[in-house]
């Protein structure tokens, strides 16, 4: 089979493959461009142009879990602080000696005429399209720009349409996450005549706090502000803000899809939601350019297994199983499964279901494998989402796939719990224990330890209670 | 060439005698305590003798709360520190980790342990103290872990304590018998000296108790007597050439190589009789001290050897040879060790039998009995009432550790006839506690 064909051609901006660094640190220069290009991305979004401005000493924030760092990331940095005219100079050298990379100009000014003489600028210096950063959370937006502009769609129209009226190439607008509905500034967009949309940049955080110094992080001189959030942890609400403006029938705009992408796997969640090329920041800022060569062949590879030939083949090919709630089939029905051979005898999955579920695993004496009161078992998935071990616990379907009922047809039927205590209700004859058979439950084993025993026997002289309660 | 070169000064030393297990940097303990599944009823504590709530203090180290960790680790275990080093965690804790099911390499349960409990006591963290003064006093014989478990129990309680010991260093055989690249006698004495700080105990050394008049006077000061007075010296094996120098027990040449270090004389031909855990360690060391060739000689096969498969690995690991199925029956030589003569066996249900005529000699130039240790039962003779079993071991209830004359209580290696530190800790504790379950009954 031939080699898929990665290139794009994201609304008249054409790439050698779908995977552009954004607007960030990391092209903040020609030099950083360059360098990426030659490692091989695909197209960058320019450090956001405009005044130059001045940053702070102590910039980022790091969210991070056990041992993994910058699971999530936080920044109160500004738009470039560098003189335009070096910008622009640097960009028409990157464009000259990489003409058929993708070259995009992000910018934030205010007025009308500065819209328009930088528009006309980066124009001039080659170009291949423009993003207006309608989306910065911190420092600008009080200077009403960034995520100011983007969370007021008819300013947001305003100066797309200043825009258009000179942009010769195609023009991005970058929308902010900042916002109850991303599609109202997307269609915004749309009315003002953009050429695409690119989204989320980043969402207004505290990262955490110092629990010596009280303040927040990034610490400036014993004080923070709020910033900008990003990195891994974001993904879930980018691929929800994606997918929401990709089946909005009023925006019909190409996505460049921006969000937590790390990898091949992140980058084709987004395009399966509808991106057409997607943006990386954080990952390039933590890992440096070098994790393109895994992202291109991770996609290569996944194009090939799924015989997808360019990557149009596979945007927005999840959308149609994106659904409202009320059209999910209340018919369908999993359960777990414990494959007994797998288990290591954990019993996170057990402790889950206790506490934190339905009661439905059950501990039997002289094993350390649980068992699945299928009974009880509502199909949550919990338990199979905490298991250490893969596919030890799978949800496997116990209908027959023959029936099909939604809540929107249950209400069409009127067939819906609509009182207090309604016989129709889903959790109406379910079992639960009685509330009072939670004391005492298994102490030995939540809160294990001989001192505990000690303490205990120091009073009572008996030996821990054993299974109080339970079911052993 | 030997494997090892013999140390002829402390640093040498301490490099043939590497830490096997090292102390953990801050990064290796977050890293490591990541990888902890937080178990519900977690097999690692019920694997642990102490009971140690191991998911619960490397839950605190990885949210950065040492020294939270190292309250909940000497909550269970007085010889925290001690027990991370030189547990048998592999048979254990670790053995019990989940991940070893999984073919996963199982959590370092051990030495997390004593990165937490080691950065406590450099930095002297007040997690305990004496309770307040109840008006009563015992006296503990033996600064051992079994000992010094209950002096710490005991002052907990409000209790006096006065510990005497008969050698001038606390700890008993953690540093005086313990392999020294399992722990150094620095961190062995710095944890003692920092319970010692925390409690409050008073520690008299050099004062062996052997005579009734001693005893005597214990009792007459005393409320209660504890005995954590472990075992004795090598048994005697009643060989012929046995008193030939350079035949040593090898609880003595332990104790001789903890204190001396590289001042130990050792021989270059070293023959190693018994299967033990404590066999295992003495030639060990012997080949860490530059012997040539040291061979570990036992009576019945390899599979039936008591030490701890990894204990036998460690000592293949370092060049000591495996000699099974045969039984010495002299130590021959002229004034000095030449060799072993030994006789060839086999196992016939169970029973070990000579083979006849199938007798030859191991040239050697030392000899190390690893053959057990003596019970002290002169000592116990003098207490009126006490129990012991056939082998030797001091009667006691399981629960209290209080002996057949109910003013005595034990628990430690005299008691359950030679285990690890970790069970003397934890039985002293329980035993501690049973003291004072019988001094609030007797209250006038």
């Amino acid at each position: 089979m031939a080699m898929p064909d990665l290139s794009i051609n994201f609304a008249g901006i054409k790439s050698p493959n779908p995977f552009w660094l954004a607007s960030a640190p990391p092209t903040n220069s020609g030099y950083q461009v360059m360098k990426a290009f030659d490692a091989g991305w695909g197209g960058a979004v320019w450090k956001t142009l405009g005044v130059p401005v001045v940053n702070v000493s102590s910039r980022y924030g790091s969210m991070n879990y056990r041992d993994k760092r910058m699971v999530g990331f936080n920044n109160i940095e500004l738009i470039s602080d560098r003189p335009l005219s070096d910008n622009l100079r640097e960009i028409e050298e990157v464009k000259k000696r990489f003409p058929h990379h993708a070259v995009i100009a992000s910018l934030m000014v205010q007025s009308r005429q500065e819209w328009h003489d930088i528009v006309r600028d980066v124009q001039n210096a080659g170009s291949d399209g423009i993003e207006l950063n309608f989306g910065c959370p911190h420092g600008m937006c009080e200077r009403g720009m960034g995520s100011a502009v983007g969370q007021e769609p008819a300013v947001l129209q305003t100066i797309v349409e200043w825009v258009m009226e000179v942009a010769r190439i195609p023009v991005i607008v970058k929308l902010t996450p900042n916002i109850s509905d991303i599609t109202e500034p997307a269609m915004a967009a749309r009315r003002g005549g953009a050429d695409a949309i690119s989204l989320i940049n980043t969402i207004q955080s505290i990262v955490g706090v110092d629990l010596d110094l009280f303040a927040p992080y990034p610490i400036v001189d014993g004080k923070g502000s709020n910033g900008g959030y990003c990195g891994p942890a974001v993904k879930p609400i980018a691929l929800n803000m994606v997918k929401n403006c990709a089946q909005h029938p009023d925006v019909r705009l190409p996505i460049s899809g921006i969000g937590g992408i790390e990898n091949w796997r992140d980058a084709v969640e987004h395009i399966l939601l509808g991106a057409s090329s997607v943006q990386v920041c954080t990952a390039a800022m933590h890992f440096g350019f070098g994790i393109i060569r895994e992202m291109t062949s991770g996609l290569e590879q996944y194009m090939k297994e799924k015989g997808f030939h360019t990557i149009y083949d596979m945007v927005g090919k999840a959308l149609p199983n994106v659904k409202h709630w009320e059209d999910l089939n209340l018919k369908y029905k999993v359960t777990a499964t414990i494959h007994e051979e797998k288990c290591i005898g954990c019993q996170l999955c057990y402790t889950a279901c206790e506490d934190g579920a339905h009661q439905a695993i059950r501990l039997n004496a002289g094993t350390r494998v649980p068992e699945i009161i299928e009974d009880n078992c509502v199909g949550c998935n919990l338990c199979s989402l905490v298991c250490p071990v893969e596919d030890c616990i799978t949800m496997d379907r116990r209908d027959d796939g023959s029936e099909q009922l939604t809540w929107k047809e249950r209400t069409a039927a009127g067939t819906i719990p609509t009182e207090f205590n309604d016989e129709r209700a889903g959790g109406r004859h379910h079992w639960v224990p009685e509330p009072a058979a939670a004391l005492n439950k298994e102490k030995h084993k939540t809160l294990p330890g001989k001192a505990r025993q000690y303490a205990e026997s120091a009073t009572a002289l008996e030996p821990a209670p054993h299974g109080a309660g339970g079911s052993e | 060439m030997a494997e090892y070169q013999t140390p002829t000064s402390e640093p040498e030393f301490h490099a043939n005698f590497a830490q096997i297990k090292p102390r953990m940097n801050t990064s290796e303990a977050l890293f490591e305590s990541s990888r902890c599944l937080f178990c519900f009823d977690a097999p690692c504590i019920n694997a642990c003798p102490s009971g140690i709530d191991i998911p619960q203090f490397i839950r605190q180290i990885n949210t950065g709360n040492t020294t939270g960790a190292a309250r909940t680790i000497y909550e269970a275990n007085y010889f925290g520190n001690a027990c991370g080093k030189v547990c048998p965690t592999e048979v254990l804790c670790e053995g019990a980790c989940v991940y070893n099911l999984q073919e996963v390499k199982p959590i370092e349960i051990g030495r997390l342990q004593s990165f937490a409990t080691r950065e406590a006591i450099e930095q002297d963290k007040q997690l305990f103290g004496p309770g307040p003064a109840n008006g009563r006093k015992v006296a503990v014989i033996g600064a051992g872990p079994a000992g010094i478990s209950a002096a710490c129990e005991l002052r907990s309680l409000g209790y006096e304590v006065d510990v005497f010991e008969a050698k001038d260093q606390p700890s008993g055989l953690t540093v005086y018998g313990v392999a020294p690249y399992k722990i150094t006698n620095e961190e062995v004495l710095a944890e003692m000296a920092y319970l010692e700080g925390q409690f409050g105990y008073r520690v008299h050394y050099n004062q062996p108790i052997s005579s009734r008049r001693e005893l005597e006077a214990l009792e007459a000061s005393y409320d209660v007597i504890f005995l954590g007075i472990g075992l004795g010296p090598t048994n005697a094996l009643q060989l012929p050439g046995e008193e030939r120098s350079n035949c040593v027990g090898a609880v003595e040449f332990i104790e001789q190589l903890r204190q001396r270090h590289h001042h130990t004389a050792v021989g270059r031909r070293v023959i190693v009789l018994g299967g033990g855990n404590t066999a295992m360690d003495a030639a060990s060391e012997a080949a860490r001290m530059g012997a040539e060739d040291v061979v570990l000689a036992y009576r019945r096969g390899k599979e039936e050897m008591g030490a701890y498969d990894f204990e036998y690995d460690l000592a293949k690991g370092v060049g000591v040879k495996g000699l099974f199925n045969v039984a010495p029956v002299e130590i021959v030589g002229n004034g000095k060790v030449e060799g072993v003569k030994f006789v060839r066996t086999a196992t016939l249900n169970g029973q070990v039998r000579t083979v006849p005529g199938s007798e030859f000699v191991a040239p050697c130039d030392m000899v190390i009995k690893a053959t057990g240790q003596a019970k002290q039962t002169q000592l116990l003779a003098l207490i009126p009432g006490l129990r012991l079993d056939d082998k030797g071991r001091i009667v006691a209830d399981e629960r209290t550790g209080q002996t057949t004359n109910p003013r005595y209580f034990t628990s430690g290696d005299a008691r359950n006839g030679g285990a690890e530190v970790v069970n003397a800790s934890s039985e002293a504790k329980a035993a501690a506690r049973g003291i004072h379950e019988y001094l609030t009954k007797t209250k006038d």
